[in-house]
């Protein structure tokens, strides 16, 4: 048996060797250890995993780990306490704030970037210039009467629309359904859905006469592959394009909207956790502008970082009377530099 | 008889035909590994650096690396073949030579048989599932997560950050105790372990100018942080998202492709061998630990590093267990989340830009090279072990 076990061994002793190499450090900040939990939205991923990356560099001993389950699979996770952050690309609905609140998960609200969610076509697509929200209806309730290009208008070619969109776990989704189809219309059964963006623009980079939507930082990160649309913006009747510049002036309307991170307020107490929370809030506007996002305005921002200081708990975003499946965006009549302030807080406890 | 009237040269010709054709057919094959190779090497070496087999993922394909990915393979295969290699190589001695008498037993011996061969064509994902629900969450009996039922290895410390940016620890026993309220004088830790008296700063104080001091004070509304220091050895139930689950899961994946090709290997034993032992009066585990294994050894190994090689490359049964996380450190224990070549790849080849595309393309490279290197130490070891057998 011994001549047998030599041989192994000379497999084994390299891999154990390897097994035991730690990667080196040296920082002073290396103290600092602990480990943070994401998960949430893919269109708020991109700038969560820069601050994550970029945090790395500075603490190389704080394992923060970021996953991908939609806007509504991070919350389900969130609520029972067990992520210590939720990305999320819509506020948190009234059901999910109930849930927290039944589980004892208090939470700040921190605005991160704002997105304008950008309506994606072909490149070879040449004759869409605009769309109004009224076309979009057309392409994506059940009941509109868009399934051919021709439909919207006779001069488009005679060809089925190709429809793309995030899964119903999506933040994406919610704000663009509510969007569209207001509170009681309902989509489309029959669309190509992914809860990962990815998935998307590789799909309508692929087909001529397809259709997607997704946030923006996926759009100008794909320029070469996909282009957006124009959208009318019904109060001006001017189209216009998902540009930073039209999503800060308030433009990009009514497709606008801002991305958030919520934070569990007990993780927050530990180092490593506050750390983490503090370098993101600290350099959220770069990490949105790497990404193609547009930077909170300064005074939702400084609201935002005056929260976390405070440790204000709670939610602008749910009225007390709530009702079972709630508003998703029962503010959004107000700009969120209104909204956004402490007396319209609404905590769980 | 009708074959006998061909003439001679057409049946030649049949035969070259044949040849040709086998011939054709086996260099397609060659040609398109060749194809896929060049290929892949064409567009992952340029990616492929010190930085690339050390550093960890990021958004920025510039710098990005699959080193975690590396070290949660390696977790994975070590575990795997930990639990596997005995589990299906002593099923394979069961199976194979101490087959049973007795007419029931017999027949159930056969469907065991039967369904082993059915399970080694099962597809992987299947195994995903079953892991997910058995290893994963282990049929929620065990609590869940946040609050097993088992836990081990765990040590916990109220941890504080002060203003001066020090970190003071505090011992826990009990985790479920109230959080630590600082008290002037009360011993705290540094985060390298010296014991230090707690200077208390009431709260119109002034923050230290001392180091000294500053790295033990606290004001009075100082919050710490629970926070599970996990070591190596930490251990719980259910097992979660973590590495274990993974290599367990790998484990149902391959345990059937280990007990088959380990039953070819003691059935190539010549039962001569086992006779003469049995006839020279050893008992039949005798006879099974000195002779017929020892002789099957190089083909069970063999057929043991073929499936860890299948192990190595499996992405879908992981992707249930672990799915795709944005991780930068390597597992530091079995309960520990994880990523492992196949995910980062898959990962990687999902975004649509271009550089990750080739990021994808080295990563591959970097598994091919371990599959190959396998294959290669399962080649050395049946060169170096095999032994004329009569």
């Amino acid at each position: 048996m011994k001549n047998i076990l030599q041989p192994l061994a000379m497999v084994l002793a390299p891999t154990a060797l390897v097994l035991a190499l730690t990667p080196a450090a040296s920082a002073q900040a290396e103290a600092l250890r602990g480990k943070v939990v994401v998960d949430g939205s893919s269109t708020v991923y991109p700038i969560t995993e820069a601050a994550a990356a970029a945090f790395r560099k500075e603490f190389p001993n704080v394992n923060v780990t970021v996953a991908v389950s939609g806007t509504g699979g991070g919350f389900k996770r969130f609520a029972i306490g067990e992520t210590d952050i939720s990305d999320a690309s819509r506020p948190i609905k009234g059901k999910e704030f109930k849930k927290c609140a039944e589980n004892g998960v208090s939470f700040i609200e921190l605005p991160v970037a704002l997105d304008g969610l950008s309506i994606v076509l072909n490149p070879n697509n040449d004759w869409v210039k605009q769309l109004t929200v009224d076309q979009l209806k057309a392409i994506y309730l059940e009941d509109g009467k868009a399934r051919k290009w021709s439909d919207l208008n006779p001069e488009w070619p005679n060809e089925t629309i190709k429809v793309y969109s995030p899964g119903t776990d999506s933040g994406t989704f919610d704000y663009f359904k509510e969007v569209v189809a207001g509170k009681t219309g309902s989509f489309r059964p029959d669309m190509s859905v992914s809860e990962d963006d990815n998935v998307l623009v590789t799909g309508v980079s692929g087909d001529k006469y397809a259709i997607g939507y997704f946030g923006a930082s996926y759009y100008f990160e794909n320029k070469d592959k996909i282009r957006a649309a124009a959208i009318v913006n019904p109060k001006t009747g001017k189209a216009v394009m998902p540009t930073p510049e039209n999503v800060i002036s308030g433009a990009y309307a009514p497709l606008s909207r801002p991305l958030f991170i919520y934070v569990n307020e007990k993780s927050l107490r530990r180092p490593a956790m506050r750390k983490f929370v503090e370098f993101y809030m600290e350099n959220a506007g770069t990490f949105a502008k790497k990404v193609q996002y547009v930077p909170m305005s300064p005074k939702v921002a400084e609201t935002a970082k005056s929260f976390l200081k405070k440790r204000r708990t709670g939610t602008v975003f749910v009225m007390a009377e709530m009702h079972e499946g709630g508003p998703v965006y029962s503010k959004r009549e107000q700009p969120l530099d209104k909204a956004y302030q402490e007396a319209n807080l609404l905590d769980t406890k | 008889m009708a074959e006998r009237r061909v003439p001679l040269a057409k049946r030649h010709r049949k035969d070259r035909i044949f040849r040709r054709g086998c011939q054709i057919i086996a260099s397609m094959s060659a040609g398109i590994l060749a194809i896929l190779l060049i290929a892949i090497v064409f567009e992952g070496v340029g990616a492929l650096n010190a930085n690339f087999l050390s550093g960890a993922p990021d958004p920025d394909p510039a710098v990005a690396g699959m080193f975690p990915a590396i070290m949660g393979s390696l977790w994975l295969l070590v575990l795997t073949m930990l639990v596997a290699l005995p589990l299906g190589v002593a099923a394979a001695i069961v199976l194979e030579e101490f087959r049973p008498k007795h007419k029931v037993l017999r027949k159930a011996h056969a469907f065991i048989q039967l369904n082993i061969t059915n399970l080694s064509g099962v597809p992987s994902v299947v195994f995903g599932i079953l892991g997910l629900t058995v290893f994963v969450s282990m049929f929620g009996l065990f609590g869940n997560e946040r609050d097993p039922l088992l836990e081990t290895g765990a040590t916990y410390v109220d941890q504080f950050y002060n203003q001066g940016d020090f970190i003071i620890e505090v011992p826990i026993d009990d985790p479920m105790a109230p959080e630590t309220v600082p008290v002037d004088g009360m011993t705290i830790y540094t985060y390298e372990g010296t014991a230090m008296e707690l200077n208390l700063l009431g709260d119109d104080d002034d923050w230290p100018e001392d180091e000294e001091i500053a790295m033990r004070s606290l004001y009075s509304w100082d919050l710490p942080g629970r926070n599970k220091e996990r070591n190596w050895w930490y251990f719980r139930l259910p097992f979660g998202r973590g590495v274990l689950a993974g290599a367990l899961t790998l484990m149902l994946v391959i345990l059937p492709i280990i007990i088959i090709s380990s039953q070819e290997a003691l059935r190539a034993v010549p039962s001569s061998l086992r006779q003469a032992s049995l006839g020279l009066g050893a008992t039949p585990w005798q006879t099974v630990r000195r002779v017929t294994l020892p002789a099957a050894f190089p083909g069970i190994l063999t057929g043991a590093i073929i499936a860890m090689s299948r192990a190595i490359g499996e992405a879908a049964p992981l992707l249930m267990i672990a799915g795709i996380v944005f991780i930068t450190r390597a597992p530091s224990n079995l309960m520990d989340d994880f990523t492992a070549m196949p995910l980062q790849i898959y990962n990687w080849a999902g975004r649509p830009q271009k550089e990750f595309h080739d990021l994808a393309a080295s990563g591959i490279i970097v598994l091919l090279t371990a599959l190959l290197l396998f294959n290669a130490i399962a080649v050395f070891l049946r060169q170096k072990l095999q032994k004329p057998l009569s």
